[in-house]
């Protein structure tokens, strides 16, 4: 075992059992997976994704590369989790990744021996030949054999929610800076959010054997959130990520509400975004310790020294027995002194520098440790765990000294990454042997570690300084307290990069298998910049984004280009800081709920009456209502188009867009708006009218109706419904703000059917408050008006019709919808009315040759349409400048034509290509294409809405309706576009 | 992208809809076909200041002109498009 006896940030009184590849283990709360694996002698966790080389930890925090591990099981189960950010509880299942059969045997191993066939670029150089092998072989073989964990392939069972959160102060990581800002804009009584990545407050000072006033590190954080306990407007967001800086103050967050547990409680989110509207920001990331190149630098027992540092005094672990320090700076003294305390054999320290401060000399004599001044690691002996480690002098003798823990302290890169996010480059700072925030976002300031400032002391003074100046900024002023004082002093930042000499693998992407000869040869194929390099190599690509090694591999390019660490710079640091589910961004907008269902006022009824729904936009809208007997759809609606022919039939059109318009100048907007003249329009008419995008091209179609001298009602298609709305306030508010008209959407306000049939009439008189006068003569076509119905409920009456028939619209306020269409219902069974859906409706505008979706698809004008004199010469209109282009005028143009199968029985089918007789089914023959089809009970065959090109002069001649997608090759006759009545005697009664 | 709302005050983009350059004056009737390609299909791309269209349309409906600089989504104004209301 190599728990320490005594010490760390753990619950000893209860022990938690979990299990990782089906073996039994123990650890205690405070614990994460990885700390708990070490604690239990483990020093294996994985295989690496293209050698399957053995891996261990490396880290403690969300840059490990190495320990990932697939999560829980079944649909819960979540690949390429790092072990060191996962909280342990009791029953907690992981399992290793990437290995087969087994992680202490695996035989893809035989790749590291492959390794020159897979330099950086192989998938853009090999597997070339032959090229139809690639989908069948190469490709599922490299991703049997490459990559990390595998998806759960089932549904998610939990649930993830979003919310927004507003406040004065956003304070990013609960370090010694994070916390002292946010004390010092949270006493101001500013509103302070601070965000913690960790299940406890105190960043570093968890890990730090360092004291502040006079008390432990992780004590004085636990003292602080007790104070930022008591300060009125401060909330505390733990185990809450910040992954993106975004415009104007914007942030976004990840909370982690129940990862650390089994599963959610009942109606528990998993997880919550967050998006943060900050009016200051206080970023305080701190730092993370980078990767030094050096061969072997992957075997398990080779681990970054702030980690080691971690599991020693955070979890009381010890990651070895005898340990072996690499550093270039004081840094990997600290951990020499740590390992000393908790009584760790440290076997020698490697020290880049030839000069080695005496204190330094002897605190390694009191350890007993050899320092090698000025040497070198070149490599790693052992198997799954490290036995021991190469080292040369400086007078260039190379022996191996045995260790089982390799602690490597090769300097600090602040984490800049949000202060990056829109774009501010950072900047290279020689002094501090790092990269700095460049200029942050307008609203954030980058303090403590994160911007350079490594020491605890520096941390308290920077946050205290930015915290108070932020909540002033944001409104509340006060007076500046001193910063608390820390004992540790200011440290200098240790520069390794690379070691040359190395004899085995050197790894630069400790993920994704990236080593400094990649990145050699990348640079000799010419990729140079550090973009081009990274994309070539996929070094800093993997999950972890290069947290340990990206900039290590900055100055690996650097060091062979020759070129400075400033010339060389970083790549872009994108959102998101670390992997989001897309689940926790979706929220609770996902399946079912993606969207809300609209539903129609007479929706209930329809369902009554067995309707078959299908969606049309947010809408459902029935499409056909099946009778017991009715085995096939056609058989429905073809029972209920010959229903609305012969009798009558109701259709639920609620869902047409209905906008209200008022004001002395709405017709002159309606004139504006639509191709004709509607302002001539006389009280209780209604008209029907075309609106073109001012490119020329049909927009959208509908009828108006004048109700008074100033309000008018329109209505669009379902589908423009929104688009028309927004189209009119552009047209009113931004070109003619001058006219004094108002209009809304009430198409929610009204419930809407069309009665349809020669017994149309007779129902309506029925329906209608007794007095009502639907006589043609006072009720022609076309006609609008208002009357009641239900005892006095307003009712809004049209003589419009879609289906060719004598027909009505009639409209109720919703509340009433309901009732209205059950009267209709009753009102109409003297004259068996039916009720019919969108299929007939359908049916029955292509036997009258109204265009509709197929033919309103935003590429046709009005004249392909046939409706040129529809276009008026006497007014401006949306669209009328640019409708007169010559090529819209060409007479070659598709226009709107009729189609009739030659052979009666033949199908047709929406989509086929028109082409001359006996022409080759070639692009350079192509007329038109098949917009709409349906089978007409009326003409017994199928018909079709084409657009053929000059059609309207082809009428009476065949063509060849070609559609190869679905073996369709038919002969077809063109004819006008209107199947049935063309004369409209039987709109007319 | 937060855009003050002159009507609505300070807003969320989600609730806005954007659809470009702002300022366009719409030809009169008779203009030459040259005038109304212009007016539809040319637009600048401006790097920095542009003056643009947005609708806010999950609030008070009102299209505005946001004066917003490219570069950086800073925005420096945002006003009715149909100037102050009468």
């Amino acid at each position: 075992m190599s728990r320490l006896p005594a010490g760390g940030l753990i619950d000893r009184t209860t022990t938690l059992r979990f299990q990782f590849d089906g073996r039994a283990f123990t650890g205690h709360p405070g614990d994460t997976l990885a700390s708990a694996l070490l604690a239990s002698g483990e020093k294996l966790f994985g295989r690496s994704f293209k050698y399957h080389r053995p891996r261990g930890v490396l880290a403690a925090g969300p840059e490990e590369p190495n320990a990932l591990v697939g999560l829980r099981t079944g649909a819960r189960r979540e690949p390429n989790i790092p072990a060191t950010l996962v909280e342990l509880y009791e029953g907690l299942e992981a399992a290793s990744q990437n290995r087969y059969p087994s992680l202490r045997f695996d035989l893809m191993a035989v790749n590291s021996l492959l390794s020159p066939f897979f330099p950086a670029g192989f998938y853009y150089k090999t597997f070339m030949w032959p090229a139809s092998w690639w989908e069948k072989v190469y490709e599922p073989a490299i991703r049997r054999a490459a990559g990390l964990g595998r998806a759960s392939g089932t549904e998610d069972p939990d649930h993830y929610t979003k919310e927004n959160l507003f406040c004065d102060v956003l304070v990013i990581g609960s370090g010694p800076a994070g916390l002292a800002a946010a004390h010092a804009a949270g006493r101001r009584g500013a509103r302070v959010v601070l965000c913690e990545a960790d299940a406890r407050l105190g960043g570093r000072l968890l890990s730090e054997a360092s004291e502040i006033d006079g008390q432990p590190g992780a004590q004085w954080a636990e003292a602080t959130e007790a104070a930022l306990r008591d300060c009125p407007e401060v909330k505390i967001l733990r185990r809450t990520t910040v992954f993106g800086a975004y415009d104007h103050g914007t942030y976004g967050a990840l909370e982690r509400v129940a990862d650390h547990k089994p599963q959610p409680d009942d109606h528990e989110p998993r997880q919550r975004y967050w998006r943060i509207i900050a009016k200051r920001a206080v970023l305080a990331a701190g730092a993370i310790e980078r990767l030094a190149v050096f061969g072997g630098n992957d075997r398990p027992g080779v681990m970054l020294s702030g980690a080691v540092r971690s599991y020693l005094n955070r979890y009381a672990v010890a990651p070895g027995k005898s340990a072996i320090v690499l550093t270039s700076g004081d840094d990997g003294w600290r951990t020499v002194a740590d390992l000393v305390r908790h009584d760790i054999k440290v076997a020698a320290v490697v020290d880049r520098r030839t000069e080695i401060a005496a204190t330094h000399e002897a605190l390694a004599a009191q350890a007993g440790a050899q320092v090698f001044a000025g040497g070198r690691v070149v490599g790693t002996s052992g198997s799954t765990s490290l036995w021991g480690v190469d080292v040369v002098d400086a007078a260039g003798e190379r022996r191996r000294v045995p260790a089982d823990l390799l602690a490597v302290a090769g300097g600090w890169n602040p984490a800049v990454h949000l202060a990056s996010h829109l774009g501010g480059r950072p900047v290279w700072d020689e002094a501090r042997a790092a990269f700095l925030p460049g200029p942050p976002p307008p609203g954030m300031v980058v303090v403590g570690a994160a911007a350079g400032n490594f020491s605890t002391a520096a941390c308290l003074a920077d946050g205290t300084g930015a915290g108070a100046a932020a909540a002033e900024d944001a409104g509340f002023p006060g007076v500046a307290h001193a910063p608390p004082r820390s004992n540790d002093a200011a440290a200098d930042n240790a520069k390794i990069w690379i070691i040359p000499g190395a004899r085995q693998k050197a790894f630069v992407d400790l993920q994704h298998d990236v080593t400094d000869k990649d990145i050699a040869l990348a640079r000799r194929e010419g990729f140079v910049r550090v973009e081009h390099m990274k994309r070539y190599t996929t070094h800093g690509m993997a999950t972890d984004q290069g947290k340990s090694g990206g900039v290590t591999g900055m100055a690996v390019m650097a060091a062979l280009t020759g070129q400075s660490m400033a010339e060389t710079g970083t790549t872009m640091f994108r959102p998101p800081y670390t992997p989001v589910a897309i689940g926790a961004l979706a929220g609770h907008h996902r399946g079912r709920d993606f969207r809300p269902f609209r539903l129609t006022p007479g929706h209930r009824w329809a369902e009554e009456q067995g309707a078959v729904w299908i969606e049309t936009g947010p809408w459902l809208r029935a499409q056909w209502f099946p009778k017991p007997a009715e085995t096939d759809w056609l058989q429905s609606v073809t029972r209920e188009v010959e229903a609305v022919r012969n009798n009558v039939g109701v259709c639920d059109v609620s869902t047409l867009g209905k906008i209200e318009i008022v004001g002395p100048d709405a017709g002159k907007l309606l004139d504006v708006l639509y191709t004709s003249t509607f302002s001539t329009l006389p009280v209780g008419r209604t008209r029907y009218g075309v609106m073109l995008r001012e490119d020329g091209f049909v927009f959208d179609d509908g009828t108006t109706a004048r109700l008074a001298p100033d309000r008018w009602v329109m209505t669009t298609t379902t589908a423009n419904a929104p688009r028309v709305l927004q189209h009119m306030e552009f047209v009113h508010q931004v070109l003619y703000p001058a006219w004094r008209v108002a209009f809304v959407s009430v198409t929610d306000r009204w419930a809407q059917f069309a009665i349809a049939g020669p017994k149309s009439r007779d129902v309506v008189a029925a329906v209608l408050d007794p007095g009502a006068d639907v006589s043609d003569s006072a009720f022609p076509f076309m006609a609008a008006g208002t009357f009641t119905s239900l005892g006095g409920v307003e009712t809004r009456l049209f003589r419009i019709s879609f289906s060719g028939e004598r027909a009505y619209e009639i409209g109720v306020p919703a509340a009433h919808g309901d009732a209205l269409v059950r009267k209709i219902m009753q009102a109409g069974a003297p004259h068996r009315i039916v009720p019919y859906g969108l299929e007939a409706l359908g049916v029955m505008r292509i036997e009258k040759g109204h265009p509709a979706g197929g033919e309103l698809n935003g590429q046709t004008t009005a004249r392909d349409l046939g409706m040129a004199r529809m276009m008026s010469t006497k007014k401006d209109f949306v669209g009328r400048a640019l409708a007169q282009r010559p090529a819209l005028l060409d007479p070659q143009r598709p226009t709107l034509v009729g189609l009739r199968p030659f052979d009666r029985a033949a199908r047709l089918r929406a989509g086929g290509h028109l082409l001359p007789l006996g022409a080759p089914a070639e692009i350079s023959h192509d007329q038109g294409w098949i917009t709409s089809v349906a089978f007409s009970p009326s003409l017994n065959h199928w018909m079709g809405l084409a657009m053929l090109a000059n059609g309207t002069a082809r009428h009476g001649e065949r063509v060849r309706a070609y559609d190869p997608v679905r073996d369709g090759d038919v002969e077809v006759e063109v004819v006008p576009p209107c199947f049935i009545d063309p004369e409209g005697a039987r709109l007319r009664g | 992208m937060r855009i003050p709302c002159p009507h609505c005050g300070e807003r969320g983009n989600e609730e806005f809809f954007y659809l470009g350059a702002a300022g366009l004056q719409r030809p009169a009737a008779d203009a030459s076909a040259d005038a109304w390609h212009d007016y539809v299909y040319q637009r600048d791309n401006p790097f920095g200041t542009h003056k643009e269209l947005w609708q806010h349309v999950n609030g008070c409906r009102r299209w505005l002109v946001v004066t917003r600089d490219t570069r950086t989504h800073a925005i420096a104004a945002a006003e009715d498009a149909a100037g102050a209301p009468a």
